[in-house]
């Protein structure tokens, strides 16, 4: 008798166990669906929106008044370059040579120090380094400038590449090290020419998506390089980029705008898209 | 014999000496990138130093009162941030809510269940999340989501929830619920991937121990995650920080109105937007050196709540890479 009750007790439970175990898988599967439903919509929305205003224009025209037809965002997207550029010239050689550093002589308490303190960056927010550009180059220079939005974007840039560095040299057979220092080869070529060329295929594409992010930061440039309506090509001066653009699209009322807005959405994202895939293709092939 | 052995030893110990002695042009290699890893440090030091020095004025006039003070006010100069502290903080726990069961699943699902096809498209796409511009998702949030919070979902709730205070109001699509969504959404590719990373540190063989006793899959997968609970607890805490600190899509569609009301569909305000706002057009030295004492505060909080989760997270890995 007593057998038996264990047997429906044990059985029950077995029946109770199963079906939260088929919940909850169920559950787990919906959520990896409603993770990327946001994405699948943003990305055909903002695809929808932003074709029929994607024309040769758009990459050739500077913006014109309200009312008036046509117009484009030449400016804006050369500035966005230009700015890019110029946190590239700050971000890339700073995160690298950091990067190296925390990868190679990794046994220093500093260099774990640095490796957490790039870790903190990271996560400092960007509207953060806006003012912090604003306070170090637009205040002592008395005027918006490209070089102030370029430098936020250069620091933004900083963690990004240091850590995609420091990923990929730890990549590196030790073998390769030892086997150029064996031939009596300085240590710091060794790291230059073997170990820094070997993972450079991975370094560049982390490069690129550094790249790509920045290049949609907003926040950090509303009160750096402002925004400009006309060519521009001082440093010192304010200058137009995408994001900010499309910021003071969206906000204003009007329709024609909005659309302009969509198609500069479009060609960030179609960016950060073309980016993220290179990066998946090249690394694939490398590393698995 | 014995000489033959105590050369061969002395040989042993120059060449360790010879070892030892590093060369000139390495010392200088190494401290050539020491030089580039110290600017890291230097600009974290140089962020807070500046904006110590430059909210100055307001730190002076408003001490620690301006966090509790809900006025902000340019006309009569008299600036308190807790209404933003309000914002931020009602719209980050939202996306919290929201977006930690959420980013658990998927990490369970990218870790746990599915093949191998779609664990790398799905990891993909979730990648691509994160890296789309936070200006676009607010873009979104203002000719999309907010139209239809106001006209679906926020009518649905409050047919159902309308007698709690948060859910009663108007229902006008900007405000903290919204920018909680917003938030969600932004947030979960990050609490995903290093969940997704902490469950993989969990040694394999602690679930087969368990599915040898019999454990269904999700008893196994449950384990797992209480085993990685700190490391889980770390990425939370990464997306809060992420969640605060975020700019752009919370000033599209947070409403931009300094107000303190029990309503989550009310309009708010959050430290980000209201530097995002008024920075380039604040006159007056105490209304800058208010808005960067406001982005002092977002910084030092930030970096406690960052730091905090990197420790847990590399306590975590750090075992998982001894093992």
């Amino acid at each position: 008798m007593k057998q038996n009750y264990y047997e429906l007790v044990s059985r029950n439970n077995l029946l109770k166990r199963k079906s939260i175990n088929v919940v909850m898988l169920g559950l787990c599967i919906t959520a990896g669906f409603l993770a990327i439903l946001p994405l699948v919509y943003i990305f055909f929305y903002t695809l929808m929106q932003g074709a029929s205003s994607l024309n040769l224009e758009f990459f050739t025209e500077i913006p014109k008044p309200v009312g008036e037809d046509g117009g484009g965002m030449a400016n804006a997207i050369v500035g966005t370059l230009i700015l890019v550029g110029l946190g590239s010239a700050f971000g890339i050689p700073v995160g690298i040579f950091a990067g190296i550093y925390v990868a190679e002589y990794s046994k220093s308490f500093l260099a774990n120090v640095i490796k957490f303190v790039t870790d903190v960056l990271s996560g400092v927010p960007s509207i953060v380094i806006g003012i912090f550009a604003y306070g170090l180059i637009v205040i002592p220079m008395q005027r918006f400038s490209a070089l102030a939005g370029g430098f936020a974007l250069g620091v933004l840039m900083v963690p990004t590449v240091t850590r995609i560095t420091e990923e990929m040299l730890k990549l590196v057979p030790h073998s390769l090290r030892e086997a150029a220092l064996a031939l009596g080869i300085p240590r710091w070529k060794t790291t230059l020419r073997i170990v820094l060329k070997t993972a450079s295929g991975g370094i560049i594409t982390g490069i690129l998506l550094a790249i790509a992010r920045a290049a949609g930061e907003t926040a950090p440039l509303l009160f750096t390089s402002f925004g400009n309506s006309f060519w521009s090509s001082s440093l010192d001066g304010p200058m137009a980029s995408i994001p900010v653009q499309i910021f003071n699209y969206a906000i204003s009322p009007y329709e024609d705008w909005h659309r302009k807005a969509w198609a500069g959405a479009f060609v960030l994202i179609a960016l950060v898209f073309v980016v993220s895939l290179i990066v998946r293709i090249s690394t694939r092939k490398k590393y698995n | 014999m014995f000489e033959i052995i105590s050369g061969t030893i002395a040989g042993i110990k120059k060449i360790g000496e010879i070892k030892s002695r590093k060369k000139l042009s390495d010392i200088i290699f190494e401290n050539f990138t020491l030089f580039f890893a110290v600017i890291i440090i230097a600009i974290v030091l140089f962020i807070f130093y500046e904006m110590f020095n430059d909210s100055f004025p307001a730190r002076e006039k408003f001490g620690l009162n301006f966090i509790f003070s809900s006025e902000w006010n340019a006309v009569s100069e008299n600036f308190g941030a807790f209404t933003f502290i309000y914002g931020t903080v009602i719209s980050s726990v939202i996306a919290l809510i929201i977006a930690l069961p959420i980013s658990i699943g998927v990490a369970v699902f990218l870790s746990e269940l599915a093949p191998q096809i779609v664990k790398t498209s799905l990891s993909f796409l979730i990648e691509i999340l994160a890296a789309i511009p936070s200006i676009i998702y607010g873009f979104w949030g203002i000719f999309v989501l907010a139209p239809f919070m106001r006209t679906t979902l926020q009518p649905l709730i409050q047919s159902v929830l309308g007698f709690l205070p948060v859910f009663q109001g108007n229902a006008i699509g900007f405000g903290l619920l919204t920018s909680g969504i917003i938030l969600a959404i932004m947030i979960t590719p990050i609490i995903t991937a290093v969940t997704r990373d902490v469950l993989n540190a969990i040694p394999m063989s602690q679930r087969e121990a368990a599915y040898a006793l019999g454990a269904t899959r999700w008893e196994a997968i449950k384990m797992a995650l209480l085993n990685a609970k700190s490391g889980i607890l770390g990425a939370t805490i990464l997306g809060l920080g992420r969640a605060v600190g975020e700019t752009m899509a919370v000033t599209m569609v947070i409403g931009n109105k300094a107000n303190i009301s029990a309503s989550l569909f009310d309009p708010a305000y959050s430290m980000a937007s209201v530097i995002a706002n008024e920075f380039a057009e604040a006159s007056g030295e105490l209304h800058i050196a208010s808005l960067i004492y406001v982005g002092l505060i977002l910084f030092a909080v930030t970096l406690v709540i960052n730091s905090f989760a990197r420790l847990l997270i590399y306590s975590i890995t750090r075992k998982a890479d001894v093992k």
